[in-house]
């Protein structure tokens, strides 16, 4: 395996749980709902995704609970968000916090415990391309999912009806309320979207990443998932774009240390920020596309007049 | 209705009484921590030695702790609220919470403060160290016979002197016994975050490192070791668990005496300020069992360890050169302390450049 092999594969690690969690969130801010407790769900579904692992043995039984422990979670923001009418920014804040706390008190007993990885799956033929074939095609199922999932979110946002509707409600809730559209549930669907991929996320922390579960090991994960959405300007693809530009950053930035470049470390260590916010600067230049994707309504709260 | 509400106030107050009562009996003794208290490293190694002394001294005194402070302004209000809620005696447990510690400590003047790892004190903020480059020392010697190429990855956290004094340390131990051993350095700049920890194990081990050490909190980059089929060395406490066929051995951290010590000292009204810094002889630190490795090195190893718990072998010992090839101790001659616990320079063999 080459250095650069390597590299890559260590990216495409790094990358994935950002990539899961910021698509996610896309989709929830497309609806209108600003959502920062990204953080939360992704830790829950971190904690659920080990122990469900460690209790039946099973790591794809594991992913699959992350997936459901992070949708469930969402939902407690969704109820107090849409149908409470409750700040938006304040309650994410809360489900962040709430997340990492209950996290930690769920996960007291898988402590120190040996992980199970999600073992990888070699597609017959494609695995064997060379170069591309190991880094691509012999990955595990949640980096199949994470692509999937971008390709699944674009063609839904914007080459199905549903979509379509999903968007006219991020973008202007009356309007889409006074064509029939059903803003709140919409708005549901697309919170626990958004919470299941944070749960997927998550799990691919626990069960692929760092196969171990210790409190807080999303590290402030969420939060870089929530900024990606931005740099993205709400558009699938750039997420992926995004999501591999910090990943790459950040691990040839290890790989210069070790090297021994001799470039300070605390200079390297901010580069994976430093080259997200430049590239969100040029992307940002042209001021009208930006506000031609940026959900009008979002984080405004909708309460219909009956 | 008024007998009720009437009623309702006497429990109250009896309450109040009551557990005003069991306060004043009993010293409150609190510990700031920087990570989870379950975090398999530095914090649970502080947690432990926290239950040591619930449990020697329990009926003198109760415990409280913070978990999770992140250094910097957030450590001010952590240590001022643990100060306001009637502790008398608090622990801060990280390198960062020094000035947050002193700053407070001028406020609460009634107050003893003990700050780990730090060199700043005042009348009541005494300092604690422990010697950890001894264990390190003996990493050392132990990567240099177990790796076949000769090169060791360091995952360092930040560039503090307790971390350069420990890269040092492992520089200088593994060339007593060869004197080519290299050694890759990676500062991760977080002291836990499992994910990039991982991240710099793989980076090092890409790079062809065959020996891991870490001064980071968690198990993670243990965990990358066993599946690199490589060996490496745990940190804090015993990582056995994250690599049976992987820990060559870790450094422990044992703070348990020493907090039952300086909290008889409080209690007693003998408290004063005292800059602690014990080693391996004290029982501050252990070694966690010498696996995984055949029975020459390990006799060796715990050769070493005797050494240098009897005081013949001090780590820090000349002849030693600087990074720069300029002299720093000659043959013979041992650092002082004051020059470790400021250290801010590398010896010869550190493939780096030091962040300043």
């Amino acid at each position: 395996m080459g250095i650069v092999e390597a590299i890559l594969l260590s990216v495409i690690t790094a990358a994935t749980p950002l990539v899961l969690a910021a698509i996610g969130e896309l989709v929830t801010e497309r609806s209108g709902v600003l959502n920062l407790g990204v953080e939360g769900m992704m830790i829950m579904g971190a904690v659920s995704a080990f122990a469900i692992t460690q209790i039946t043995g099973s790591p794809v039984l594991g992913m699959l609970a992350g997936v459901l422990c992070g949708a469930l979670f969402s939902q407690l923001f969704a109820f107090l968000t849409l149908t409470l009418v409750a700040n938006q920014v304040a309650t994410g804040l809360a489900l962040t916090l709430l997340g990492i706390g209950v996290s930690g008190m769920m996960g007291e007993s898988f402590l120190g415990i040996q992980g199970i990885k999600l073992q990888p799956i070699a597609i017959p033929f494609l695995a064997d391309i060379p170069m591309l074939g190991p880094l691509l095609f012999r990955q595990d199922i949640i980096f199949y999912l994470s692509i999937a999932l971008v390709a699944g979110v674009h063609w839904f946002l914007f080459r199905s009806r549903a979509g379509l509707k999903l968007r006219a409600v991020g973008d202007s809730h009356a309007s889409a309320h006074a064509l029939g559209v059903n803003v709140i549930r919409t708005r549901y669907l697309a919170v626990m979207f958004g919470g299941a991929c944070a749960g997927l996320a998550g799990a691919q922390l626990s069960l692929v990443y760092t196969p171990q579960w210790v409190e807080n090991m999303s590290a402030g994960r969420g939060w870089i998932a929530l900024a990606l959405v931005v740099f993205s300007s709400w558009r699938p693809w750039r997420v992926v774009a995004g999501g591999y530009l910090f990943g790459a950053v950040s691990i040839s930035q290890l790989h210069a240390q070790a090297f021994g470049l001799g470039i300070p470390s605390q200079f390297l260590s901010s580069l994976p920020y430093l080259a997200t916010i430049v590239v969100l600067i040029l992307i940002s230049h042209n001021r009208r596309t930006t506000l031609i994707n940026t959900p009008a309504s979002l984080g405004k709260p909708f309460v219909p007049d009956r | 209705m008024k007998k009720l509400l009437l009623a309702l106030a006497s429990t109250a107050a009896a309450i109040g009484f009551a557990t005003g009562a069991s306060a004043q009996e009993k010293a409150k003794i609190c510990f700031v921590y920087v990570g989870s208290k379950t975090d398999g490293g530095w914090t649970q190694a502080h947690d432990i030695g926290r239950q040591a002394l619930e449990k020697q001294l329990g009926d003198k005194v109760e415990t409280q702790f913070l978990e999770n402070v992140p250094e910097g302004p957030d450590a001010e209000r952590a240590i001022e609220r643990l100060a306001r809620s009637g502790c008398g005696l608090i622990f801060t447990t990280s390198f960062g919470f020094m000035d947050a510690t002193i700053k407070i400590a001028q406020k609460f003047p009634d107050v003893k403060f003990e700050h780990a790892t730090g060199y700043k004190t005042a009348p009541n903020v005494a300092t604690y160290n422990s010697r950890f480059y001894e264990g390190r020392y003996i990493q050392g010697q132990i990567a240099a016979k177990m790796s076949q190429k000769g090169v060791a990855g360091y995952i360092a956290s930040f560039p503090i002197p307790e971390v350069v004094m420990g890269i040092n340390s492992f520089v200088i131990g593994a060339r007593s016994v060869n004197p080519d051993f290299k050694i890759k350095v990676v500062w991760a700049n977080t002291w836990f975050d499992p994910g990039k920890e991982a991240d710099a194990a793989k980076a090092l081990v890409d790079q062809g490192v065959d020996i891991l050490t870490q001064h980071t909190d968690t198990t993670a980059p243990m965990q990358v070791a066993a599946e690199r089929g490589i060996k490496a060395f745990g940190q804090a406490s015993d990582m056995i668990a994250a690599g049976p066929n992987t820990q060559l051995t870790a450094i422990v951290d044992t703070w348990g005496a020493y907090y039952v010590k300086r909290t008889q000292a409080f209690l007693d009204g003998k408290w004063e300020t005292t800059s602690s810094w014990d080693g391996l002889k004290d029982g501050i630190l252990t070694m966690a069992p010498y696996t995984n490795m055949p029975d020459d090195v390990k006799k060796m190893a715990e050769e070493t360890e005797a050494k240098i718990k009897s005081g013949e072998l001090k780590p820090f010992t000349g002849p030693l050169k600087k990074q720069d090839g300029s002299e720093w101790l000659a043959a013979g001659v041992s650092s002082d302390d004051g020059t470790l616990l400021g250290m801010n320079f590398y010896v010869e063999g550190v493939d780096d450049q030091l962040p300043k």
